[in-house]
């Protein structure tokens, strides 16, 4: 595969490191979530047969994690970006 | 050794002759000839002999589907079990056996197969060797094992290199036949970036097989003069034999490149190469593969396709036999016969069009007779059979192709989703014509190299008239009594198709699998659709409905040395030696490897009889005067940023925010589920400068989780990352002499207890002026420092360390005295940090903080990972003070029963102490923590030992750290 990166342009696949579900970017607070919350984060990834976004790193490029939309039936990629930009978005921030 | 059957014409050149030895006879043959060819020319028919029934079998194809031909080739360590004699190029001194035979190739003793055969019919591995159960290892598994398989391996490590190789095009062609050679030539024309591959070693495919004109020359000639132009073009790569085996994703393909099979001797280049071509656009231009038709006894020596009867003739000049019979459902076949004839070749035409049909035939070593329906019997020595053509889709079904019938070329084409950015052209599409092939080669090759942006002229098509084209399915003899065969390779034959049915295997993928249609080296190319119609037939569904089996890589069977490529042996992946590994060496050191390190080990001196002699003489030194150790390989992470401190506080379980400055800290580090999965110390060199230690295991994993906690979980801290391990060469000083021996090799650094206590930490210099860190922690629990140096110091560094060290009588120790000494001490190691275990566990879980959000904590507070009889780390030591510990071992009470329902826990970690004179162990145990003193049964049925230990505290040594802070 080729991963379009969005500051490198197009790297082979076997430059990064795959990670899996983007959710993993949603940690709940540790001081305050429930223990259902964090057990779901912890454990529960959806494994759709279809759109799929997902966490991968540039590990032997320039350690970026990226956040590749990628369908997991054709590896088509239809989406890349920056993870830290994904998290920020979502309201991350210290 | 004449070539009796070598005739005028062929694309050979016969004014030099080449020797080549068959199952030990010498033969020749000329330049441009295959083995097959060659074979042919010298009048061999009997090549192998078949997988499962040992049928005496022929050349049937001359191209990579042949089912039969396999060989043997070269010997020795070269030698190559299962090559297809149809295209390995003939090369001077060649040699090549028979294979699948016991005894001779002609008096076979496993023919006794073919007479067993009803036993032998589908899925007769599930069935036979059923009962007694007895027999299965003594008796059926040893002589399966023996009758397995077809070539030998040499058993010797392949003497040929391998290599990768990685190209990029705008447009590969796959296929260098008639419309792969006019895709590239409008293509290249036009200025686009064109690779053309073909698996032969002379391009051309079909064109230098038949007697068409292209361009009012010979068809042969016109190929030629295509080669030479695209020869020409700079931006043009012409690959041959080179097949393309698979298509991957985003227009990567594999290719593997034959690069010196063709020569008696590799000269050490690389015997093939496996390309990743990336391509922008790709188009198939795989042609077609002709198929058999199924009548009784249709395996013989000299029954072949008929296509390949006029590749020997027009392309090789070698002819199968004198007496042909042309057996065709097509206008395709014809031309068989028309070509021989203009050779001088006497041909008898059977057209199953107007119900001519073989039933049988004659001839166990090579066909002599053809027995037909309307009774009459010809005596022949070649049958050339066409049952039409299937177009070659394989790689459009690599990733989700399901190919689609075509009822007027009786042939599925490509269908559904194909690989994005393929393009199929040609035969491979359903084109069956040789006119319409040129035309759809050039207008895809230009079409594609306009659409990438290459406006160049493509300059004229190539011109070929449209032969005629016309076939009426025919599938089967169905008056036919004897066996009749679907697939050569696998010995599938019309009656295993029908019982399979009969049995319930109706899907096709069932089918294949059951009766093992389709497998092997040829993966089906002659017989998968043969198969499926005859399926179709008994279904009485038509073939679209029954459908196809699809096709996955390779291709066509790639060595496993090629994927391998350079990585074998001690190359299989990289190392790295740490900075003192030159002198480590000249130093009698034994090397172990530690991820992609390589540490040392032991140090031998003279006089030492094994291991244990060199490791209990490094850990008593150390632990008597003082030891140095090259500890370069744990990971080291230089973390700057105003919120460092706040970072590190969420990474670590254990509080980090108030380390002072010049202070480390150990810490402990916990996966998001709470179980504990790395562990360092991490010194605060400044307000903002902190400098992480990891195990060595880890190194690469925690920086990963390090860059993805500060980019996705906490993306606005002030923090920046980077991996210093290769930059630092760093040594463990360690011992009650360590202070002594450092305080002669730093500049102007008080190291008194005073001046530099227990976990203390700073730049400094050493040697007059080399910059450098001291830290002063202990793995050992003796007195000990760290100290780094930039790793291009770090040779000279171990010199000076050890001659400033010569008056203590320091020594450098390994990897296992520094085993030896952290058992000794109680500190946890990969043994105990196994990814299964909490700090609890560990005893550190007092550690974990629960006023802060670190990684793992919350979980780590779980219930189920705080239960009072959970599992503690707790010492051991043997009750029999001379017995040797084992690691492995589980704990039970005396008098228990040895099951895992009274299992009290396991073993770790065990070492002989030269400190303490007996063996010593760590271990986890259930309530470990209020059981010091009880005596425990240590058993290790795998091990067998079954010894009583005492439980004791981790902590063998120093219980209190006395040496360490002294």
């Amino acid at each position: 595969m080729i991963i379009p990166h969005p500051l490198l342009g197009p790297r082979d696949a076997a430059e990064f490191v795959y990670k899996g579900d983007a959710t993993l970017i949603d940690r709940p607070d540790g001081l305050t979530a429930s223990d259902d919350e964090m057990h779901d984060y912890a454990y529960l990834r959806d494994n759709p047969a279809g759109r799929h976004r997902e966490l991968w790193y540039h590990e032997q490029g320039d350690r970026s994690w990226l956040v590749v939309t990628r369908d997991t039936r054709t590896h088509e990629i239809l989406k890349v970006e920056l993870a830290r930009d994904v998290a920020r978005a979502a309201g991350r921030a210290r | 050794m004449s070539q009796q059957n070598r005739i005028e014409g062929g694309q050979i050149d016969r004014s030099k002759t080449l020797k080549f030895q068959w199952n030990g006879r010498w033969m020749s043959g000329y330049p441009g000839d295959t083995l097959a060819s060659a074979l042919m020319a010298n009048g061999v028919r009997l090549v192998g002999r078949s997988f499962k029934c040992h049928r005496p079998r022929g050349i049937f194809s001359a191209g990579s589907e042949e089912p039969n031909a396999l060989v043997q080739l070269r010997n020795g360590a070269a030698q190559e079990p299962n090559t297809r004699a149809t295209t390995v190029e003939l090369f001077d001194g060649l040699s090549a056996t028979s294979q699948n035979h016991r005894g001779s190739l002609d008096w076979d003793l496993m023919a006794v197969n073919d007479v067993a055969a009803p036993f032998l019919s589908a899925g007769f591995y599930y069935k036979t060797f059923m009962w007694p159960k007895a027999f299965w290892e003594k008796l059926y598994e040893p002589v399966i094992r023996a009758s397995a398989g077809l070539g030998r391996l040499s058993m010797k490590a392949d003497p040929d290199v391998y290599d990768h190789g990685y190209l990029h095009c705008d447009l590969l062609v796959i296929g260098a036949g008639p419309t792969g050679l006019a895709a590239a030539l409008a293509a290249g024309r036009a200025g686009a970036r064109v690779i053309l591959a073909d698996e032969d070693f002379r391009p051309g495919g079909r064109l230098n097989a038949e007697t068409y004109a292209v361009d009012g020359s010979a068809g042969s000639h016109w190929a030629g003069m295509a080669v030479v132009e695209l020869s020409a073009m700079e931006n043009i790569r012409l690959l041959t034999r080179t097949t393309v085996f698979g298509a991957y994703d985003h227009g990567i393909y594999g290719a593997i490149e034959k690069r010196t099979d063709h020569l008696a001797d590799s000269r050490g280049k690389p015997r093939q190469v496996l390309w990743r071509i990336y391509s922008k656009r790709a188009l198939l231009a795989a042609g077609a593969i002709e198929r058999s038709i199924a009548f009784g006894n249709n395996d013989r020596p000299g029954i072949m396709l008929a296509g390949s009867v006029r590749t020997y003739v027009n392309r090789f000049g070698a002819t199968p036999g004198q007496r042909v019979a042309v057996f065709t459902n097509n206008e395709d076949g014809l031309r068989t016969a028309l070509d021989l004839r203009a050779k001088g070749i006497q041909v008898t035409t059977l057209d199953a069009r107007k119900g001519d049909r073989i039933v049988d035939t004659r001839g166990r070593k090579g066909i002599r007779q053809a027995l037909l329906a309307d009774g009459r019997n010809l005596a022949v020595d070649c049958i050339a059979v066409s049952g039409g053509w299937s177009p070659t889709v394989a790689l459009t079904c690599h990733h989700r192709g399901r190919p689609m019938w075509r009822d007027d070329i009786a042939g599925f084409v490509p269908g559904g989703e194909l690989p994005p950015g393929l393009t199929v052209a040609g035969a491979a599409n359903g084109t069956m014509t040789l006119g319409a092939c040129l035309r759809d080669g050039h207008a895809k090759g230009a079409a594609l190299a306009a659409e990438l942006g290459a406006a160049g002229s493509t300059g004229d098509g190539p011109l070929a008239e449209d032969e005629t084209f016309d076939i009426t399915p025919f599938w089967h003899v169905t008056e036919a009594r004897p066996r009749a065969w679907v697939d050569l390779q696998n010995d599938v034959t019309t009656k295993d198709l029908k019982q399979s049915r009969q049995e319930g295997f109706r899907s096709v993928e069932h089918l294949k699998r059951y009766t093992t249609l389709g497998m092997a080296t040829d993966q089906g190319k002659t017989s998968n659709v043969l198969g499926l119609a005859v399926m179709a037939e008994l279904d009485g569904h038509p073939i679209a409905e029954t459908g196809t089996t699809i096709f996955r890589p390779p291709y066509t069977p790639v060595a496993i040395g090629a994927f391998a490529g350079r990585a074998r042996g001690t190359d299989f992946r990289p190392y790295r030696l740490t900075p003192s590994h030159a002198w480590a060496l000249e130093n009698g050191a034994d090397f172990v490897e530690a991820g992609l390190w390589l540490r040392a080990q032991w140090f031998k001196r003279p006089g030492e009889q094994g291991w244990r002699d060199s490791v209990d003489r490094e850990a008593a030194a150390v632990r008597r005067s003082v030891g140095v150790c090259d500890v370069t390989t744990l990971g080291k992470i230089d973390i700057q940023g105003r919120d460092a401190a706040e970072f590190l506080n969420h990474i670590y379980a254990n509080p980090f925010l108030k380390l002072p400055v010049g202070r480390v800290r150990y810490g402990l580090m916990l996966r998001e589920d709470g179980v504990a999965y790395d562990d360092g110390t991490t010194a605060r060199l400044s307000e903002h400068h902190f400098v992480m230690t990891t195990t060595t295991a880890n190194a690469g994993t925690v920086f990963r989780n390090l860059e993805f906690a500060r980019q996705c979980l906490w993306p606005d801290l002030d923090v920046h990352l980077i991996s210093t391990t290769d930059a630092w060469a760093q040594f463990a000083v360690a011992g009650p002499n360590s202070r002594a021996l450092l305080q002669k090799v730093v500049d102007d650094l008080d190291l008194s207890n005073a001046a530099f206590p227990f976990m203390a930490c700073t730049n400094c210099t050493v040697f007059d002026g080399t910059p450098a860190r001291v830290f002063r922690i202990s793995f050992s629990g003796e007195l000990a420092y760290e100290v780094a140096v930039p790793a291009r110091f770090g040779g000279s560094m171990i010199r000076g360390l050890m001659a400033a060290g010569e008056e203590f009588g320091v020594v450098p120790y390994g990897t296992e005295a520094l085993g030896v000494l952290r058992i000794e001490k109680g500190h946890p190691a990969g043994n105990e940090l196994n990814g299964q275990t909490t700090a609890r566990n560990l005893g550190l879980g007092g550690m974990v903080s629960k006023t802060k959000d670190a990684i793992g904590s919350k979980l780590s507070e779980r219930a189920g990972m705080n239960r009072d009889d959970d599992l503690c780390l707790v010492g051991f030591k043997p009750k029999d003070r001379s017995v040797l510990l084992t690691a492995g071992a589980h704990f039970l009470t005396p008098g228990d029963p040895e099951d895992m329902a009274h299992d009290q826990g396991w073993m770790t970690s065990v070492a002989y102490s030269p400190e303490l004179g007996h063996s010593v162990g760590l271990g986890f145990l259930k309530r470990g923590d209020s059981r010091i003193g009880e005596t425990l049964r240590a058993y290790s049925p795998v091990r067998n030992q079954d010894t009583m230990v005492e439980v004791c505290s981790a902590h063998h040594i120093d219980p209190e750290g006395a040496r360490q802070r002294g």
